[in-house]
């Protein structure tokens, strides 16, 4: 109960943090139009205008995974920054416990993103919000949200050790889009990309989000799939987490200086 | 004796590397075999100039850094083995504007590091209360942090570092950029946190700071103690010194150096003090160079002229000047 206590109040805090910054709010209020308008034009130009909400859902995600990558990488160096990642580092806690809070309040910051996306959709290209299984899409947008906030720890580990982590975020931004087919279908991408999306959790929650959007599927086998891979990537994040603390520790990248 | 901190051949080295096409290894001693023993309830003060090992040494005993070499232990625990038992145990409060939620309010910060201190929840809201009472933010707990004052974020520094009890606090150069009045309301904290049996290791660049609120205090330069006592013990380091000091408008380089080199003279500094300057001359204490040095300043409007005996400042500068700065060894 204290655990949970403990990660509720850390994201409750980071969430409050995040949402106060004048950039994180400009980015908040124009990338998902970008994002929604990407969409639009992209499924317009093809020959599937009819599934334009699949494809604002699909940007939606895009979206969430941008918040999660960048805001893992981004709010640790933030931290850095700061001064506070040395202060975390420092209570007497295991270190996934302080860093998993600030994935998850990255991965709710994205929540945001993907309404965002799906408001601008309705606002400016009039794309209507006929879902099929509204119950599904309810769970499975915050079910995903939460595994891909769990699959950030993991990320968030190698941001611990490595101060320059915006180098490592701008090379996994736009695969990571791809190869789990949140805006172009896997079908039409070479096959040997399909082990590698199969084994990441945005593939399945985009799945899962996308099949309780359309009704092409059932939702609850992508969304188990989607979750059981983002559990495992908790555990090896949290043991990671570890011994990256001591290597930071050895070398002195806790602080800036 | 139970002791609170120790620490053996403590060193630490930081390597870095630069370049990519033809990279260089740099390795800095920072610390170099540090022995320390603090008392329980002891408050230490820890002495020295920029780049002196300081924060390196506390950042070692507090976990935040594992020693290239040595030990150390707090409170009877490894700092490197047993790290979880140390952070219970201890509070770290800095200097300077970082470190905390500025977006957030000082009750978000306070909450939050309560909870991950281990603060049971049902005394969460009376610590806190009570913290903020002792450092006088009370009333101001609902504000965000980014409109302190940097008085009012270092007294937040100090709550936070309170809020699980610590038997070892550590406060590194907590006074930085304070104002006076503010220091002196952050001295009569630590001396009443010392009172109730706080070990405090401190550092400081202000050496009335240190005399004032220090047990014990050891001077480190380049890495290494160079001495250790009662303030009243260092001084003995600027023993058969006395001291000239004379107040003076647009005394030059040149005429300082012209001092420093006179028969008798140990060293000599200028400090510039509002519109003014303050020439020190530090000088044996069989010879007076007072004549001399006026002739020196001849043509320079000159103020009062004391001599004093020698004060911890001039113990301290005296052991300082004696020491090499630590070593950087590059490599190809």
């Amino acid at each position: 109960m204290r655990l949970v206590r403990l990660v509720a109040r850390g994201t409750l805090l980071h969430v409050k943090q995040m949402s106060r910054s004048q950039f994180e709010i400009a980015t908040a209020l124009f990338v998902p139009l970008v994002q929604a308008t990407l969409a639009v034009y992209l499924f317009r130009a093809g020959s599937e205008p009819h599934r334009m909400l699949e494809a604002a859902v699909g940007a939606g995600m895009m979206a969430v995974w941008t918040s999660v990558l960048f805001g893992s990488g981004g709010a640790i160096q933030m931290q850095r920054w700061q001064g506070t990642l040395e202060m975390l580092m420092l209570s007497p806690r295991p270190p996934a416990l302080l860093i998993f809070p600030i994935t998850l309040a990255t991965a709710v910051t994205g929540t945001y993103a993907m309404v965002a996306t799906l408001l601008w959709g309705g606002l400016v290209y009039r794309i209507p919000l006929d879902i099929a299984h509204p119950l599904a899409f309810v769970v499975s947008v915050p079910a995903a949200i939460l595994g891909l906030g769990m699959f950030g720890l993991l990320l968030a580990s190698t941001f611990v050790l490595v101060p320059n982590a915006n180098a490592v975020n701008n090379a996994l931004e736009y695969p990571v889009w791809l190869v789990s087919g949140m805006l172009v279908p896997i079908t039409v991408l070479p096959g040997w990309t399909g082990p590698i999306g199969a084994a990441l959790p945005t593939t399945w929650a985009a799945r899962a989000v996308r099949e309780s959007v359309t009704g092409a599927g059932p939702v609850w086998p992508s969304l188990g799939i989607c979750l059981a891979i983002s559990a495992a990537c908790l555990v090896a994040g949290a043991a990671v987490m570890s011994y990256v603390e001591r290597r930071a520790r050895a070398n002195a990248t806790l602080a800036l200086a | 004796m139970a002791l609170a901190i120790e620490a053996r051949a403590l060193r630490r080295t930081y390597r870095t590397r630069t370049g990519w096409l033809n990279p260089r290894r740099v390795e800095i001693d920072a610390v170099r075999g540090v022995d320390l023993d603090v008392r329980r309830g002891e408050l230490f003060g820890l002495l020295g100039p920029n780049g002196a090992g300081k924060t390196t040494t506390i950042k070692l005993l507090n976990t935040l850094l594992i020693p290239t070499a040595g030990s150390a232990r707090v409170c009877g625990f490894d700092v490197v083995t047993q790290t979880r038992e140390v952070r219970r145990r201890i509070g770290y409060v800095f200097g300077g504007d970082r470190g905390l939620y500025d977006r957030l309010s000082a009750l978000d910060n306070l909450r939050y590091f309560a909870e991950l201190y281990g603060v049971p929840a049902a005394a969460q809201k009376r610590r806190i209360g009570e913290l903020l009472e002792l450092v006088g933010l009370t009333g101001r707990e609902r504000d965000r942090v980014e409109g302190y004052s940097r008085g009012m974020r270092q007294r937040l520094h100090i709550a936070r570092g309170l809020l699980h009890e610590p038997e070892v606090l550590f406060l590194d150069e907590p006074s930085i950029g304070v104002d006076p009045v503010a220091a002196r309301e952050l001295r009569s904290t630590v001396a009443g946190l010392a009172a109730t049996g706080t070990t405090v290791l401190l550092t400081t660049h202000y050496m009335a700071e240190a005399e004032e609120l220090c047990d014990r205090i050891a001077v480190i330069a380049g890495g290494e103690i160079q001495a250790l006592g009662t303030a009243d013990e260092l001084k003995h380091y600027a023993q058969g010194r006395r001291v000239l000091e004379v107040e003076a408008f647009g005394v030059t380089d040149a005429q300082v150096q012209g001092i420093a080199a006179l028969p008798g003279v140990r060293a000599a500094g200028v400090e510039v003090i509002g519109a003014g300057q303050v020439l020190t001359v530090a000088s044996e204490a069989a010879v007076d160079v007072q004549s001399d040095v006026l002739r020196a300043l001849d043509g320079v409007r000159l103020g009062r002229v004391t001599a004093r005996q020698p004060t911890l400042e001039d113990a301290y500068v005296a052991i300082v000047n004696g020491v090499d700065r630590p070593s950087v060894a590059v490599a190809a």
